[in-house]
């Protein structure tokens, strides 16, 4: 039917030109007399909307038979059956795309420009995880995303990171997702979509370097378990944040912890929050963190300033990222490459008729876009690096075994360690 | 007494701190959908802005290329000398791979009656390199140009063609009119 649509409008738009346009071909189309009949070009339909939509369906089956396996269930085996799926569906089958993670940029796109045309199914792929996440925790990560999953079936013996080494880490993904959105914001580029490091493993067709970088962190993965997920993962930030208030997050215990430590070694996420010794906690060791804790309160503004005044400095090095911009600053610096026939995008932009004065408008534009989101995105990394700081000072109250509802992907390996009988 | 208490408090942040992400979600998703549209979107060149760079053929995430080229028939003047189809200053009128464009002799040349040839252009083949685009804009009536193939296309959420595309001619559509074939005309769609 959509065929037929597109074919009469093209025979409506053909039939509406074409006395204009007769007289500007070179050649005439001949008039045969073999009785040849001229062919029309084809056009192959894309996947169609409704299958976009039964993708939406599938990630919403998939998120609820996750949270199910991790909280009812509580069935690891169950959980490896659903990545198993969820890699060959959303992985091979859809090839890694579109993802919830990418979709960050999709969103953010469509809020700083206008005319940006942000599909529904996309918007769901953004929102369906995050409202999961409130509720059941990151079981997204668990059995529902495919990055994930290619990166947990592959773990196979892993080390434990020292704890100074993953708070330093976790700000990274902080840092990811702050690019992510200057970059998707501005018009300049997708950067999360670019640099995924499964994809290319997942089309089984990429870029030479993206393969290498897939196979590395697969490699890196088998001992420093989800490597992607823990040190990059944009979309894990904001998956944390809603974790760490869900409302039934799974528990390692079925009952009442008993304090075995059983469970300690068998997270290979370090997700495992261990019981705090509560005879350390001396009068005058309070009094010192509590010191700390508020001299780290009151530096917050000062990081929002620093990185929010370092970030907006830097923002002529940033906007060089957006090809406008780089064209633009090129010919300003290096006049003498006009004559340069091999640039393609110099070349491109001379015969194209536009004006020099056009081209620096326009640059000029994005780079003010630059600086201001460097102010935004520095204040941000401000802000979150201040309150990491002043977290180390926060006294920790930690009676039983559980799983940091934050950083815990709901994997549900801890499960099966655990003695403690469930109550009928 | 006062576990209880410290009980309450910390059931009563996490509440507020859930609602709080709740209502920030909410507003998110509605703000969006509010510029969300419900038809799909795909990647198409438009071939009044492509400059047949070649990048078509080397930067897409397919390879070869989902950009192949399309032959309007409606604009060939269906040329014994094809600007497309012949190296400029190629010695003989023949089918000769050293006489063709087509890097990768694509392009079928087919008689059809005196002094007529019709041209088809073999996907499997096409690289979406745009050689021939080049040479049938230049010498012939320009009824040969580049388009992303639907049935190739990965539709990538950015496709990597569009992000080098020195024209600035690939931009996304609506699914329901998923090409840009040049017509019967020579000028863009709007004039
Ligand atoms: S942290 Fe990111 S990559 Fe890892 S499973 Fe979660 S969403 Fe996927
Ligand atoms: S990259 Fe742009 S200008 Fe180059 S061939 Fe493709 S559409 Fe044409
Ligand atoms: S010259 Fe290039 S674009 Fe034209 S048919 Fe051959 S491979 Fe395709
Ligand atoms: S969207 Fe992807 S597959 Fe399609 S033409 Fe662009 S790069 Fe190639």
């Amino acid at each position: 039917m959509k065929k037929i649509l597109s074919r009469i409008f093209l025979l409506l738009l053909f039939s509406f030109v074409f006395f204009a346009a007769q007289s500007q071909q070179r050649f005439p189309k001949p008039e045969f007399e073999s009785g040849y009949e001229q062919p029309t070009p084809t056009t192959p339909e894309p996947r169609s909307a409704g299958m976009e939509w039964a993708d939406v369906f599938v990630l919403l089956a998939v998120l609820s038979m996750a949270s199910w396996l991790a909280i009812k269930k509580r069935s690891r085996k169950g959980m490896i059956w659903l990545s198993l799926f969820t890699l060959i569906y959303f992985g091979f089958y859809r090839e890694g795309c579109i993802c919830s993670i990418g979709s960050i940029q999709n969103v953010a796109l469509a809020f700083f420009d206008s005319g940006y045309k942000l599909s529904l199914t996309v918007l769901a792929f953004f929102l369906l995880p995050l409202i999961f996440a409130l509720f059941f925790g990151r079981t997204f990560c668990a059995g529902a995303c495919p990055l994930g999953a290619i990166q947990d079936l592959i773990v196979i013996n892993p080390v434990s990171i020292p704890s100074w080494v993953r708070k330093t880490l976790d700000f990274f993904p902080y840092v990811y997702l702050g690019f992510a959105i200057l970059f998707a914001a501005t018009g300049t580029d997708f950067i999360i979509c670019r640099y995924d490091p499964f994809v290319g493993i997942f089309r089984m067709n990429a870029p030479y370097i993206m393969i290498l970088l897939g196979v590395a962190f697969l490699f890196l993965g088998m001992f420093f378990a989800r490597p992607y997920c823990r040190v990059f993962c944009p979309y894990g930030v904001l998956l944390n944040w809603m974790s760490k208030f869900s409302k039934w997050h799974m528990t390692i215990s079925p009952a009442e912890c008993i304090k075995c430590k059983l469970c300690e070694p068998s997270c290979p996420f370090d997700a495992i929050e261990i019981p705090v010794n509560e005879k350390e906690r001396t009068e005058s060791s309070v009094r010192k963190n509590l010191k700390r804790f508020s001299f780290y309160l009151v530096l917050i503004p000062v990081w929002i300033l620093a990185g929010g005044f370092a970030l907006s400095k830097a923002h002529v090095f940033l906007s060089r990222a957006n090809p406008t911009v780089y064209l633009a600053e090129i010919l300003i610096t290096h006049p003498e490459l006009k004559t340069d026939t091999e640039n393609l995008d110099i070349q491109t932009f001379l015969e194209s008729g536009k004006s020099m004065q056009e081209l620096v408008e326009e640059a000029t534009l994005i780079r003010n876009k630059f600086r201001r989101g460097g102010w935004y995105l520095g204040g941000f990394l401000g802000l979150v690096l201040g309150i990491m700081i002043m977290n180390q000072f926060t006294m920790r109250k930690q009676e039983i075994y559980e799983p940091h509802k934050g950083n815990c992907f709901s994997c549900a390996r801890c499960i099966d360690y655990c003695p403690v009988e469930k109550k009928k | 007494m006062a576990e209880n208490k410290k009980l309450d408090r910390r059931d009563f942040i996490q509440k507020g701190a859930r609602i709080t992400l709740g209502a920030s979600l909410a507003g998110i998703g509605i703000a969006a959908a509010t510029k969300a549209s419900a038809e799909k979107y795909v990647w198409q060149i438009d071939p009044f802005k492509c400059t047949q760079c070649g990048r078509c053929a080397t930067d897409c995430v397919k390879n070869p290329s989902a950009v192949k080229c399309v032959h309007a028939y409606d604009l060939c003047g269906y040329c014994d000398l094809c600007g497309g189809y012949f190296k400029p200053g190629a010695n003989k009128l023949e089918t000769g791979a050293e006489n063709q464009l087509c890097p990768t002799a694509a392009i079928e040349r087919r008689f059809i009656e005196e002094p007529y040839f019709e041209f088809i252009i073999d996907e499997e083949l096409c690289i979406g390199c745009g050689k021939c685009v080049k040479g049938c804009g230049a010498f012939g009536n320009g009824s040969l140009h580049l388009q992303i193939r639907h049935d190739l296309c990965d539709n990538c959420n950015e496709c990597a063609i569009a992000r080098v595309c020195p024209s600035d001619a690939i931009s996304r559509i609506p699914a329901s009119q998923a090409y840009i074939i040049k017509g019967n005309f020579t000028e863009t769609q709007e004039s």
